[in-house]
């Protein structure tokens, strides 16, 4: 009995094969590739704060940002448009996954430099994994003489540490959302009552309009604020346009710093009762 | 107990011979340029799946689209979010039939072949040129075709209009071993 059904089966299973007819044997040869999910966001900022991407290897880029004082200064000031924030940065990708790069910001003369590591890639295929996840380590020296001069602050003094772990997901094609882990460290504060280190938690979001428009939110929420100033939480609402190569960022939020100790820790616009500096970020690739 | 060694084998072989009768590959090489005069872009796939009938010359290509290899990576992104939607259509497929397929041998001829390319969802009656050669253990195709890229309904924004060909050139070397 047990030799007829063996027999029985190789029958059908030499059978079978010629069965088959093309598209399924294609189907079934198709192997599930994993796949890297791209353009989580399409920029390396979602507006203030960086998103997961990095630039490709080797990729020299650019960088142009502006920030205009307040909305709300009145005509005069032609509402924020005659006083200006610039930041210009050069950053360079070593590898796919790790760029670093330098800045400088007009706002309190600051330099700025910074490191940046993509650890995760989210991907879809044989061995998905459900979100990107990205290293931001910097350092900032403001330069600017705001201080008294018998009483000069020493070079360490000045420096300011941030560390940020950027947590990303594409949840569809057109909507991604990321959560930003942030620890701040100051080398001196103003006064005895601000802490030197600041722990903040962001959150940042795209959602396409079009294929090459998307509108971006992006808020800070700072758990120990600075006793000394009026300290806000930073909000920011942007729209991204992609025009062939490059992400043209239009911005209006309540900071006007570009960096991260900045406009995480040291915001003081109330977004609400019009403190909103306009603003863009263009960035150029070489 | 002899015999059924027998059966068994016979039954191997005839398996063996009706799969022979299926050339495939999952290696296949495809690639498409375009050119403009602002730039050249050209993108290779050597993970095509291809298969053929040899009883009746029937052919079907299976691309993913996501396996086209760019120079650039941003272009390679934007060829899978903005033009081709990979998201949403994630393969390339063709299925026709090699005109006068019984009348070909080992030696290098030209023929057409008649049938279906599929791309970004839409469908569009082709005939390809190609050559083909065609041996015990291999049927080798190959050749280019160009293609219109409004037949697809893959939309190009002025501003990069300059930047990217209206019509696509598409070459292709196919290498079928039997399947098993």
């Amino acid at each position: 009995m047990k030799k007829v059904l063996f027999i029985v089966f190789l029958i059908i299973s030499a059978t079978c094969s010629a069965q088959e007819d093309l598209e399924s044997i294609l189907n079934d040869e198709t192997q599930e590739i994993n796949t890297k999910v791209s353009a989580t966001f399409k920029g390396t900022r979602i507006i203030n704060g960086h998103s997961v991407e990095t630039r490709k290897k080797s990729n020299f880029e650019f960088l142009i940002s502006h920030r205009f004082g307040r909305i709300n200064s009145g005509a005069d000031e032609l509402f924020g448009l005659d006083d200006s924030n610039i930041r210009f940065g050069f950053e360079y990708a070593l590898t796919d996954n790790l760029s670093i790069a330098i800045g400088r910001s007009s706002f309190e003369k600051t330099y700025d430099a910074y490191v940046k590591y993509k650890l995760i890639n989210q991907r879809i295929g044989k061995k998905p994994f459900p979100f990107s996840l990205t290293y931001f380590g910097s350092a900032t020296e403001k330069t600017i003489k705001d201080y008294d001069p018998n009483d000069k602050p020493t070079f360490v003094n000045r420096l300011t540490y941030t560390s940020q772990l950027l947590i990303a997901k594409k949840i569809n094609p057109s909507f991604s959302f990321q959560i930003t882990p942030t620890y701040i460290h100051f080398n001196s504060v103003r006064t005895t009552k601000d802490d030197n280190n600041i722990y903040a938690i962001g959150l940042g979001s795209r959602m396409k309009l079009s294929k090459r428009i998307s509108l971006n939110a992006e808020y800070f929420y700072n758990t120990n604020q600075f006793q000394s100033r009026d300290i806000r939480n930073s909000l920011a609402l942007g729209i991204d346009i992609e025009t062939g190569g490059h992400v043209f960022q239009l911005i209006f939020s309540n900071s006007r710093s570009m960096i991260e100790k900045g406009f995480i820790a040291e915001t003081t616009g109330n977004f609400f009762k019009g403190d909103i500096h306009f603003g863009f970020n263009i960035s150029r690739a070489f | 107990m002899k015999k059924r060694y027998i059966i068994i084998f016979v039954l191997l072989v005839i398996s063996q011979t009706k799969a022979q009768d299926k050339f495939f590959t999952k290696t296949g090489y495809v690639s498409f340029y375009s050119h403009s005069l602002v730039e050249d872009i050209k993108a290779d796939n050597n993970q095509s799946l291809s298969i053929i009938d040899t009883k009746t010359g029937k052919i079907a290509i299976k691309i993913l689209m996501r396996s086209f290899m760019f120079k650039k990576a941003l272009m390679q992104e934007h060829f899978n979010e903005n033009y081709i939607e990979s998201h949403k259509f994630p393969k390339a497929a063709f299925s026709g039939i090699i005109n006068n397929y019984e009348d070909l041998d080992d030696k290098i001829t030209k023929t057409e072949i008649t049938g279906t390319l599929k791309i970004h969802g839409k469908e569009k009656e082709i005939v390809i040129k190609t050559n083909v050669v065609i041996t015990n253990s291999k049927i080798v195709l190959s050749g280019n075709f160009n293609v219109e890229v409004a037949d697809f309904d893959i939309k190009i924004p002025s501003i990069v209009s300059k930047n990217i060909a209206k019509t696509i050139k598409i070459t292709f070397e196919l290498n079928h071993e039997p399947y098993k």
